[in-house]
């Protein structure tokens, strides 16, 4: 866990690679009930949706991103304020790099903002994102 | 711009669900937990939700034969657009209490605004929807913007 005092602007968050696989998107879609096939019917999503192959959602990438956050903090931070967006799809078999960093430190009301990214293999951010956390000082 | 959305679709904007009460279930949070790959061990033991749970948690359930062709349920709050191909967009959340299983949320959605705007590819609509979620007494848990793109 991170250690509010030793936190500056600049100091990068640890990094994390997610490669998602057909059983874990089939474990994902099922677990928050989201029956769109772009993220399991290759067929349809190739021949009707021309999509390259299969999709990895959006939300999805939005939570990896969220955990470069709470997992820096563990119990010594609350989330209070998060965003992401999705600016370019991402596709089953990529593995994508999440990580950040602080952009912003109080001292005096323990607020810190960061900035969050999400990138494919070639380096390309998929989904930017920031976050607010106030730490318990 | 504004080509594709018409005064009609416009007059949507503002527009709201009636509300729906959900029961925040232990086994759903260590599922997601389990599917998302998250590390913290209150999550994989579903003493706690993730932030990001809730953005799965309201979506609506509704008979396999009214799912359409794309997999997706009618979707609510859609005035009649060109574009019909659904991705997700980004999504904005402030936090006001953390997520316990055994909690009945009330989530009310509101359709908060249309927009055109032109792609790489052509044009896309987004359309925000605010999703409040509320404690059965009233206090707020969290608000969502969430954004839906057609292309």
């Amino acid at each position: 866990m991170v250690n509010f005092r030793e936190i500056a602007a600049g100091q990068a968050l640890p990094e994390r690679e997610f490669t998602a696989t057909n059983v874990s998107l089939f474990c994902y879609n099922a677990a928050i009930w989201n029956p769109h096939r772009i993220h399991y019917d290759e067929t349809y999503t190739t021949e009707v949706e021309k999509h390259p192959k299969i999709v990895i959602d959006g939300p999805l990438q939005g939570d990896w991103l969220s955990q470069i956050v709470v997992n820096w903090v563990g119990e010594e931070a609350e989330l209070l304020k998060f965003d992401y967006s999705n600016r370019r799809a991402s596709y089953l078999g990529e593995t994508l790099k999440s990580g950040g960093k602080v952009l912003k430190v109080d001292q005096k009301t323990g607020l810190v903002e960061v900035e969050l990214f999400l990138k494919n293999e070639d380096g390309e951010i998929t989904s930017p994102g920031s976050a607010t956390v106030r730490f318990n000082i | 711009m504004n080509n594709l959305v018409t005064d009609e679709a416009l007059s949507w904007i503002g527009k709201s669900d009636p509300p729906v009460e959900i029961e925040v279930n232990r086994s759903d949070i260590i599922k997601y937990s389990v599917s998302t790959e998250q590390v913290l061990i209150k999550y994989l033991k579903g003493d706690e939700a993730p932030p990001m749970f809730i953005a799965g948690l309201s979506r609506e359930i509704v008979p396999l034969q009214d799912l359409g062709v794309d997999g997706l349920p009618p979707a609510s709050l859609l005035p009649d657009l060109p574009l019909k191909r659904v991705m997700a967009g980004g999504v904005r959340f402030e936090f006001h209490k953390k997520v316990k299983p055994n909690e009945v949320l009330v989530f009310e959605k509101k359709l908060s605004d249309i927009t055109e705007k032109q792609g790489k590819t052509g044009p896309l609509i987004f359309i925000t929807y605010l999703i409040t979620c509320k404690t059965k007494s009233g206090e707020m848990v969290l608000e969502q913007f969430q954004t839906r793109i057609l292309r």
